[in-house]
């Protein structure tokens, strides 16, 4: 092998040949798997929302009751009008709050949720019942946690003030610690909690040791920082500078057949 | 061609005798990161075997063309494209488990094992002697990460593949979970005490005293 292997020309045609093998191969498997992959994404949305909207159960067919039960929306959070020329199974909620196109900037005084940028448009999802009829909504909701970015999904009763559930499907707090915000048993001392005061402010809190009253849920313990970031992130979606003026519309019966 | 005893030696060797964690301690890195369940660890076990053995097997056939002054970026290539391949087919076909695995699948890449048995065995054997040696590597890696993978996920969650075995206290039994076993470093101590337990039987690991 010798001084052969050794040559400018040898070395260079060996390394082209090779690169020429190798990206075929990555980029073959790229194509060929990309539509599983999506599907696979889409159907893990699916399953969030429909477990937000407590309507999951174990081996039902997904896409077939999501048809079923959740009419999506595309709103804009600026005039909370229907955007009817954005199709919502097109659209991507993390894409719009990630495009400057379709987010804006948020001011350090009203960014409590640590968010940087807000999408100016986003996917509402009204969860129907059996005849067809409204009996609830689910709604992103993601802030700032101990280390990153927590998204999750919010779902409300008919009134779009108790809570049916919430589902933090993606967030990389501490396993034990603040991770337990997936936990089953924490998460449904959620439930019949109501957001607003009667004044129409969010009042919800996450309280350490006893929660009492329909707006408070116990803190996670040893997770103070993941604890304060869910606090923050409710505050946040739920106030008047994301869905708040659209819980109101929704309340009065406007944007249902957008 | 080789005897049989040499290619059981080669594909087995690696699991006791010679593991690549416990005896040359290479690619811990992940070891410590994707222990905590064992459905993750099982498929990171399987994930990594395959890189090992497809990589080993390719390198190996094009060994004799290999410029040796650019040997190390043509093994980088194969591996990390060979980890791309892996990656795309975990997120089609095992969408829950890729995203758990998220950046550690793609780490495979900088896992001291692969570039290791491509060196030091890849380059100087056989094709088929070569795929049995990624075999029998990458075998000896998911043994020592299972058992971290077992005892991480039984103390630590109350569970084994999400299986609840042990009711936990917080939901009623009586099990009260072992929240270090979660974290990170407590791969340290299961490996360090596998180990000890490998070297307490085979004593010729030991290294003499300096």
């Amino acid at each position: 092998m010798s001084n052969k292997n050794e040559s400018l020309g040898k070395t260079i045609g060996v390394v082209l040949a090779l690169c020429l093998v190798c990206s075929i191969l990555v980029a073959g498997s790229a194509v060929a798997l990309k539509p599983m992959q999506e599907k696979n994404a889409a159907l893990a949305m699916q399953r969030n929302i429909l477990n937000a909207a407590g309507i999951l159960e174990d081996g039902m067919d997904i896409p077939a009751v999501y048809d079923e039960r959740i009419k999506a929306l595309v709103v804009s959070l600026e005039d909370y009008q229907v955007l009817p020329d954005k199709n919502p199974k097109e659209f991507d909620n993390r894409k719009a709050a990630g495009d400057p196109e379709t987010s804006k900037r948020l001011d350090k005084s009203e960014d409590i949720a640590g968010l940087g940028t807000m999408e100016t448009m986003t996917e509402v999802y009204l969860v129907m019942d059996e005849s067809g009829k409204r009996n609830g909504a689910v709604l992103h909701i993601r802030g700032q946690g101990l280390w990153g970015t927590m998204y999750g999904l919010i779902s409300l009763e008919d009134d779009l003030n108790t809570v049916r559930g919430v589902n933090f499907y993606e967030h990389a707090e501490t396993p034990g610690l603040g991770g337990e915000i997936t936990n089953p048993s924490w998460v449904k001392t959620w439930e019949g909690k109501e957001i607003f005061g009667d004044d129409g402010k969010v009042k919800f809190d996450l309280v350490k040791g006893g929660a009492s009253g329909e707006h408070e849920v116990d803190a996670l313990s040893g997770a103070t920082l993941t604890s304060n970031g869910v606090d923050a992130l409710i505050d946040f979606w739920m106030g008047d500078k994301a869905y708040g003026p659209l819980l109101e519309k929704l309340r009065k019966g406007e944007l249902t057949n957008g | 061609m080789a005897s049989a005893k040499e290619m059981k030696s080669v594909l087995f060797g690696p699991i006791f005798a010679n593991n690549p964690i416990a005896l040359q301690i290479l690619g811990i890195c992940s070891a410590l990161a994707v222990t905590s369940k064992m459905s993750n660890t099982l498929v990171m076990c399987i994930a990594l075997t395959a890189v090992v053995a497809c990589s080993n097997l390719f390198i190996s056939i094009i060994r004799n063309h290999i410029p040796s002054s650019v040997r190390i970026i043509v093994q980088m290539t194969i591996i990390a494209s060979l980890v791309i391949v892996v990656d795309q087919v975990l997120r089609a076909y095992a969408y829950e488990i890729s995203r758990e695995l998220s950046v550690f699948v793609g780490l495979i890449i900088t896992n001291c094992i692969v570039m290791g048995r491509a060196e030091a065995y890849a380059m100087k054997s056989t094709p088929f002697m070569s795929l049995l040696d990624g075999i029998g590597n990458g075998l000896g890696y998911s043994i020592v990460l299972l058992v971290v993978g077992f005892v991480r996920e039984l103390f630590g969650s109350g569970s084994l593949f999400d299986v609840q075995i042990l009711p936990l206290a917080s939901e009623g039994g009586w099990y009260e979970p072992v929240g270090l076993l979660l974290m990170p470093p407590s791969a340290f101590f299961i490996i360090g005490g596998f180990i000890w337990v490998l070297r307490t039987f085979r004593t010729e690991q030991v290294e003499p005293k300096e």
